[in-house]
């Protein structure tokens, strides 16, 4: 496992991943009154106090209005928390306090499985909180049918991710506090500057590069933007193929990262 | 008939650090099998091992007569784990906590249902049933963690630290239930601090310290063949010592006191009391204690 090719060895997986997707689930279930609530609201606040009120000082913005250049990176942002927070604070809650892994690995279930199965659930998650905000956004007038459909399945895609993402840095870390610097230093700075509620092209030219290599949320913003304006960017072939490759990569690093934290 | 475990020459590595340095064992089917040994003499780490969690570093270890390596799935299928630590799912209730345990070993939802109905008699928590898991005392988690590792119907049930912390009434139950689940044929393996414990429940026992066994056999016989069948204490005293010299007795000082291991414990008793003049002279029969500390020294393990 020394080798850094050991990054990319391929998960031994069963069905049984779904196991652990499904314990998940029933929590989620349980506790659903609060866990619909979030998606639900917050599209409102962030369009009302952003989109309409500072939108109020901008009458156009690469020829949308501004509450509708800002829905698809308000979609993006959730897909982004939603993938990125379950696969590590909540993750490292299941393996560190609750001993919720070890608890698994002792049935039938490999540690590649469980890591996978929370993975996939961050995934959903990602997706569930998209097919909440979506209506909201539909309601507002902010998004366009047939396409913005597509958002849904989307939305998976980049939960993915955003999972592996989180699950690496959980992989990484030596304890709970230290997951608030990926925090800071990463996920806040992509939700400012990754073409979310100003276009990219008004950042200087090192940071816009710095923005389309390393920022997964501009590939996504990008996407979704396309979607739920119907109007493709020019970038959208790119960001996909970044997407796609950001993604297995990354999800092959996050289990076997993980296996070497935890299989000792 | 193949035994449940054999290892040989088993060995684990952290590092520079060996915590379990080749040790060989067989466990039988349908004995109860005992760990002893201080805190980091090898015992949980051996636990991992057979549990094919914790891959090992050299060595053979066949489970069901299976190499565990790359048979991991189906060895895990048929055993049961009781682990040192509690690890309930505190976001279930007790009843949630089997069911979405018996998801893992992919059993039907029908037949997960009869099977907790009967476990949760069998541990006496029908009525907690759909208490949070924070809501159960000690004792209750024990027996649900104890519930949870039936659930698959194993074959081999491994119990690590299985009474740690509980009161003698909760601690008696799961000796109670333990001995149930060993007359149905099943084959137990357990850690233990508590040499009560292992003397009561074990048919065999291995004495563990810096990853090696020191000795094996049933409690009884290693009593026997390590402290005699009664301990003799008196107060450490030069003539004691000459005393028990002349008498060709072993004996060892505990504190403050000496400890002569013998058979005979009237003449020792006699010889120390009539020809040595000396007020303060014990006899006891001797027990797995006497072979533990005797075996693993005195001093405090971190």
């Amino acid at each position: 496992m020394s080798n850094p090719l050991g990054l990319l060895a391929l998960p031994r997986l069963t069905p049984r991943v779904f196991h652990v997707w499904q314990r998940n689930r029933d929590v989620f279930v349980k506790t659903y009154r609060v866990n619909f609530l979030p998606p639900f609201l917050e599209p409102i606040l962030y369009l009302l106090s952003l989109g309409f009120g500072v939108g109020s000082f901008i009458p156009e913005i690469a020829g949308v209005s501004y509450p509708e250049f800002i829905a698809p990176a308000l979609i993006s942002i959730t897909i982004m928390n939603a993938g990125f927070f379950e696969c590590t604070y909540a993750s490292y809650v299941r393996m560190y306090y609750q001993k919720t892994y070890d608890a698994i690995i002792a049935t039938p279930l490999t540690i590649d499985e469980v890591i996978v199965g929370e993975i996939l659930w961050g995934a959903t998650r990602a997706l569930i909180n998209t097919t909440i905000m979506l209506p909201v956004l539909f309601l507002f007038g902010v998004v366009d049918l047939p396409w913005a459909i597509l958002v849904i399945p989307f939305a998976f895609v980049a939960g993915l991710l955003f999972a592996s993402i989180g699950m690496c840095f959980t992989a990484l870390t030596p304890g709970i506090d230290t997951l608030n610097l990926p925090t800071f230093l990463f996920i806040t700075p992509m939700f400012l500057f990754s073409g979310t509620f100003f276009p990219l092209s008004l950042l200087p030219a090192p940071v816009q590069y710095l923005a389309v290599g390393l920022l997964p949320l501009t590939h996504v913003v990008t996407v979704i933007r396309s979607l739920t304006l119907g109007v493709p960017a020019t970038m959208l072939p790119f960001s996909l193929l970044w997407l796609a490759v950001a993604t297995v990569l990354l999800f092959l690093f996050s289990v076997n990262l993980m296996k070497r934290r935890l299989v000792v | 008939m193949t035994p449940v475990i054999e290892a040989t020459g088993l060995t684990k590595r952290f590092g520079d650090f060996t915590a379990v340095d080749h040790v060989s064992f067989r466990v039988e089917p349908g004995e109860v099998f005992g760990f002893l040994g201080p805190n980091g003499a090898g015992k949980t780490t051996t636990m991992r091992m057979i549990q094919c969690v914790s891959p090992k570093t050299e060595g053979s270890l066949r489970v069901f007569g299976m190499e565990v390596e790359g048979r991991e799935a189906e060895i895990k299928s048929q055993i049961g784990v009781v682990p040192q630590e509690n690890n309930l799912d505190p976001d279930f209730t007790v009843y949630q906590n089997l069911l979405v345990y018996s998801r893992y070993f992919d059993l039907p939802r029908p037949e997960a249902e009869a099977v907790i109905e009967e476990l949760l008699t069998f541990v006496e928590l029908t009525e907690k049933r759909d208490t949070p898991i924070e809501k159960l005392s000690g004792g209750m988690k024990r027996r649900l963690i104890l519930a949870r590792a039936l659930v698959n119907r194993p074959r081999l049930l491994i119990l690590d630290e299985p009474t740690v912390g509980l009161d003698p009434q909760a601690r008696h139950l799961i000796w109670e239930r333990l001995r149930e689940i060993r007359n149905r044929g099943n084959t137990i393996v357990l850690t233990t601090h508590y040499l009560e414990e292992a003397e009561r429940l074990c048919d065999r026992l291995v004495i563990m310290d810096r990853g090696g066994i020191l000795v094996e056999g049933p409690p009884r016989e290693l009593v026997k063949q390590h402290a005699g069948t009664h301990v003799v204490e008196a107060d450490d005293t030069p003539q004691v010592r000459a005393c028990l010299d002349r008498l060709g007795a072993r004996y060892e000082p505990m504190g403050e006191i000496l400890q002569a291991y013998t058979d005979t414990p009237r003449d020792v008793t006699r010889a120390l009391v009539g020809e040595c003049q000396l007020g303060h002279v014990a006899a006891r029969p001797a027990t797995l204690e006497d072979v533990f500390l005797r075996l693993t020294g005195r001093k405090l393990r971190e």
